[in-house]
């Protein structure tokens, strides 16, 4: 109970904070007026297609470059640099120096966010050890697979306790397993009172990870809001199969309804599932399945985003891909 | 950022650079790299002497009595002392012929055994003949054996003289001379350890920008922190360095040279003041220099690009090398002086400043305009360096690329 007054008291205070964030690389607008409020505490996504601006802005709210007009604060400080020993961050390409034994390159990443070098030692053998990786920790970097170099710098992200983590990508290059651990590992955080920001192009992961989300495409916010806000933006999907090929009941679907191998799809009428139901029995359409589906987050992004956006994740639209 | 905080950031940089840097091979060959001039120049040296004895000018051919030719030879024995590393014309005796003109035509035109020149004649009347001129090396050499061997007939040393020596080491004539030196191989020393040094931690700075550690680095400390890190860290390597090199020449001389240490000309400001100054110009000179190649190079991202860039700041340090090298004999002339108080070049022309005059004002004096001036390339260099290294700050846009209003 008390957990949860503290988990909905974090949410009203804002974590990071962007306001008409835009940035401007020779004279091209690589974002535009980006706006992102990320309550303390939650697991937040920023979706969008690749080169949509989603690493600028999260450059931008740390504080690593500039922005060229609009303001962030992070932990609420307009200086990101200044409260850089309470922040994680694990950039998209990721960076280790090869020659490194890991469990130095996880120090160096705790000294640099503020350790004591000595503190930092202990804390790096400790995480390698409490996730099974103590052999790495002797082992250049340069002698690690991407996958186990990728881990290292995730638990550098880490080391420092920090009370905002923020991820760049981090699904990319991960096996499914290590994927599965990695989205543990964000669900723990959250679960410790951490607040958590990635941007990924994989919808799967924020669907199942976030509790916001915000949508960025071609340098702009097109959404931002809880996950069930941007659902909500879609009526839920009716899926039918009558044995009646024709009849009075063909009144009772929308225009917009869609045959699909046999199967007629639509979006819920406003007047609810009684009178759609009524209306069917009652025109003689001899129902052999019908079916009321929440849309996905993934069906959310398309209408917010558009087709091309998806396209350009990787996302083919629902019709196309039945067909 | 607060300034502790970001001077223990610049320190945790640091710390892993240094570490990074002298613990690996390379540093090793780092510490090997003044050999690698000495083993060239011994090994050019033996290469010339090489050459010099393939490419032994033919003799001249004395037509005499052996009791004359023996007279010249004596000559020839006693001057080669003054020659020094120059060799003296080499001379082979041929007995005279009846017909002097045919043996001497036959002399020159021989391939088998060829000759630079003909004397006859006898000392009484010598008459070289060659395609020779009278000033000529062979003729000056021919003309002094001569003059010597009838010095020698006419007036025959008794004894080989015994000359007793005292040496005399703070004699004020050679000990300038010498002191010039010191002074130009501090110069040398300090130029090509900067220049070195500086291009190291430019490469570094390129390594970690193309694999993309900087972005982690960014993200945690302020950018000046990077930039002072990395600017000390080489410092401190090189320091390393140079106190290895120290201790190593020293062993070295003490064990090979006669005399040891003493055998060198003591600078004016003595041993223990010139290696100190030496090592704070050092400084001075790497910061001075060391911050601009890192502002230059953090407009670069390849290494190709830094190549291109750093190129003419060498070509700007070898003027500058020059310009101070220029004031090495003369510490009090307009030259030096200029060359003392234009920044970039103080600490090369005070180094020799240092091995040739005993007073010590001036270095203090120099010291602290250096001082300034570090302190402000510092700045500006910081700056330029937060500017570009991750394309942030304000942007700037250059006149010519100026967008109409």
């Amino acid at each position: 109970m008390l957990r949860q007054a503290q988990h909905e008291r974090n949410l009203e205070c804002a974590a990071a904070e962007a306001r008409d964030l835009v940035k401007e690389f020779d004279g091209k607008r690589a974002v535009d007026g980006v706006s992102l409020t990320v309550p303390e505490g939650s697991i937040t996504g920023i979706l969008g297609p690749n080169g949509a601006g989603k690493t600028t802005c999260l450059r931008m709210m740390l504080g690593i470059i500039d922005p060229t007009s609009g303001t962030r604060s992070l932990l609420g400080h307009d200086r990101p640099i200044e409260i850089a020993h309470q922040v994680g961050y694990l950039p998209e390409e990721r960076g280790l120096y090869p020659a490194m034994p890991a469990v130095e390159a996880l120090a160096f990443m705790g000294a640099l966010r503020g350790l004591p070098l000595r503190e930092s030692r202990r804390r790096a053998i400790e995480l390698l050890r409490s996730r099974g990786h103590e052999d790495w920790a002797r082992r250049p970097i340069r002698t690690l697979s991407k996958g186990m170099a990728q881990t290292v710098q995730l638990l550098g992200t880490i080391i420092h306790h920090p009370r905002l983590v923020v991820l760049d990508e981090p699904f990319a290059g991960l096996d499914a397993i290590n994927q599965e651990k990695l989205e543990q590992l964000i669900r723990d955080l959250a679960e410790e009172g951490v607040t958590v920001i990635f941007s990924t192009h994989v919808i799967a992961h924020a669907e199942r990870l976030c509790e916001r989300i915000a949508i960025i495409a071609e340098g702009r916010s097109v959404f931002e809001g809880a996950v069930d806000e941007a659902r909500g933006r879609l009526r839920p999907i009716v899926h039918l199969r009558t044995r009646a090929e024709d009849g009075p009941w063909r009144t009772a679907l929308p225009q917009s309804a869609k045959q699909v191998g046999g199967e007629w799809r639509f979006e819920l009428p406003p007047s609810g599932p009684e009178p759609l139901l009524k209306a069917l029995i009652d025109g003689g359409a001899g129902i052999e399945t019908l079916s009321i589906e929440r849309p996905g987050l993934h069906d959310a992004f398309i209408a917010i985003a558009g087709e091309a956006a998806a396209r350009e994740m990787g996302h083919v639209p629902a019709a196309e891909e039945a067909a | 950022m607060k300034l502790p905080e970001t001077i223990r950031a610049a320190f945790v940089i640091a710390r892993r650079d240094f570490t990074a840097t002298v613990l690996s091979k390379t540093f090793l060959l780092f510490l090997l790299g003044p050999l690698f001039p000495f083993i060239l120049g011994i090994g050019m040296v033996g290469i010339g002497a090489q050459v010099d004895r393939n490419a032994k000018a033919p003799p001249v051919a004395i037509i005499s009595s052996p009791q004359e030719f023996d007279l010249l030879m004596t000559a020839r024995a006693r001057l080669e002392p003054v020659a020094d590393s120059l060799p003296l014309t080499e001379l082979r005796h041929v007995e005279p012929e009846a017909d002097l003109a045919a043996q001497r035509t036959r002399l020159l035109s021989s391939e088998s055994e060829p000759v630079m020149a003909v004397l006859d004649g006898g000392l009484a009347a010598p008459h070289l003949t060659g395609t020779v001129t009278g000033k000529d090396r062979t003729a000056r050499h021919v003309t002094l054996f001569v003059d010597e061997a009838r010095r020698l007939a006419a007036h025959p040393p008794a004894a080989k003289v015994r000359l007793r020596i005292d040496q005399a080491r703070a004699m004020a004539g050679p000990q300038a001379a010498r002191r010039v030196q010191t002074g130009r191989i501090g110069q040398v020393l300090l130029f090509v350890l900067t220049l070195m040094l500086a291009t190291m931690v430019l490469s570094q700075l390129i390594e970690e920008k193309s694999s993309k550690v900087i972005e982690v680095l960014a993200a945690a400390v302020p950018i000046d922190a990077i930039f002072l890190g990395k600017l000390f860290a080489m410092l401190a390597t090189s320091l390393t360095g140079i106190a290895l090199w120290t201790v190593g020449g020293a062993i070295l001389v003490a064990n090979l040279a006669s005399g040891g240490i003493d055998a060198l000309p003591v600078p004016a400001v003595g041993w223990p003041t010139f290696f100190a100054l030496i090592l704070i110009y050092f400084s001075m000179s790497y910061l001075l220099i060391g911050a601009t190649f890192l502002g230059i190079g953090a407009q670069a991202s390849t290494a190709r690009e830094v190549q291109i860039l750093s190129m003419p700041v060498t070509m700007a340090q070898l003027v500058l090398f020059g310009f101070a090298s220029l004031a090495v004999g003369q510490p009090n002339s307009g030259m030096a002086i200029a060359a003392a108080v234009f920044p970039l070049s103080s600490p090369l022309a005070m180094i020799a400043r240092a091995a040739e005059l005993p007073d010590l004002w001036p270095h203090l004096l120099a010291l602290l305009w250096q001082a300034i001036w570090v302190a402000l390339i510092l700045r500006v260099a910081g700056a330029v360096f937060r500017r570009s290294v991750l394309k942030s700050g304000k942007s700037r846009r250059w006149f010519w690329r100026r967008r109409p209003a």
